[in-house]
């Protein structure tokens, strides 16, 4: 479990951390940068939206790979995120909304996504299943 | 490494050549302050050009989201020119590329507008 300050470059050492693991676990170049992608997201929303960039709470994550899938938990010590509060960024009228595709993006391109509420703070979980190797583009 | 961008006319038509990472951090709102820049100095034919762009996340589908709502509401027109697979994987996942119009050929994109 790796423990970090809630800053941008937080942000940007997981990001690179879930491509090495992509790399690792043998996806390719697209379906890599796509993690590292997802990745920043939930980073993003841990420092960021659940943290604030308090200097006080921490972003905690860890990688875990194994021959079945890779796994990205990142959590954070906010107030707690309020799923039935996430617009549908498809709905026409949110369609020019500046934000919210986070969890979108990252539902969209991970096998699964799940939230599980901390005390404080949220535990967001992205698993990537390694078979899809086989078949990427 | 972070967005960098250049401006040229063709044809009255504003040509921005993006660069780098459009991500959220210290150049986040970089974008859409360009466009109004451009706007105010009396351009509304405006077309980014992201052959050079090499990453973008949900920020800056935000950025150029903005940077588009910017010109319309200034009676203006913004095209986008040259996608990378990913962010055009990205545009067509979040549905953003029906909103956009979208060009591959920067002659025949000039003269669209």
């Amino acid at each position: 479990m790796l423990t970090l300050e809630s800053s941008l470059g937080s942000v940007e050492t997981l990001e690179a951390l879930a491509e090495e693991y992509a790399f690792a676990a043998g996806f390719g170049e697209e379906m890599a940068s796509h993690i590292a992608m997802v990745a920043r997201e939930a980073a993003v929303n841990a420092a960021m939206h659940g943290n604030g960039f308090s200097a006080e709470k921490r972003v905690r994550a860890s990688f875990e790979l194994d021959e079945r899938a890779l796994t990205i938990r990142i959590a954070d010590e906010g107030k707690g995120l309020d799923l039935g509060t996430v617009k549908d960024p498809l709905a026409a009228e949110n369609l020019l909304r500046t934000s919210g595709r986070g969890i979108f993006l990252m539902k969209a391109l991970m096998d699964e996504v799940h939230f599980r509420k901390l005390t404080p703070g949220t535990e967001i979980t992205m698993v990537k299943h390694r078979i899809q190797k086989e078949t990427e583009a | 490494m972070s967005m960098t961008s250049s401006t040229r006319v063709v044809d009255g038509v504003t040509i921005l050549d993006l660069s780098g990472k459009i991500t959220l951090g210290k150049e986040s709102g970089t974008l859409r302050d360009t466009v109004l820049a451009i706007i105010a100095k009396g351009s509304k034919k405006i077309l980014v050009n992201l052959a050079q762009v090499s990453y973008i996340d949900s920020s800056g589908l935000g950025e150029l989201v903005a940077a588009y709502t910017a010109v319309k509401n200034a009676g203006g027109e913004l095209k986008l020119l040259n996608l990378t697979t990913k962010v055009r994987d990205l545009l067509v996942i979040t549905k953003l590329v029906t909103v956009f119009d979208v060009k591959d050929d920067e002659a025949s994109a000039v003269g669209s507008f």
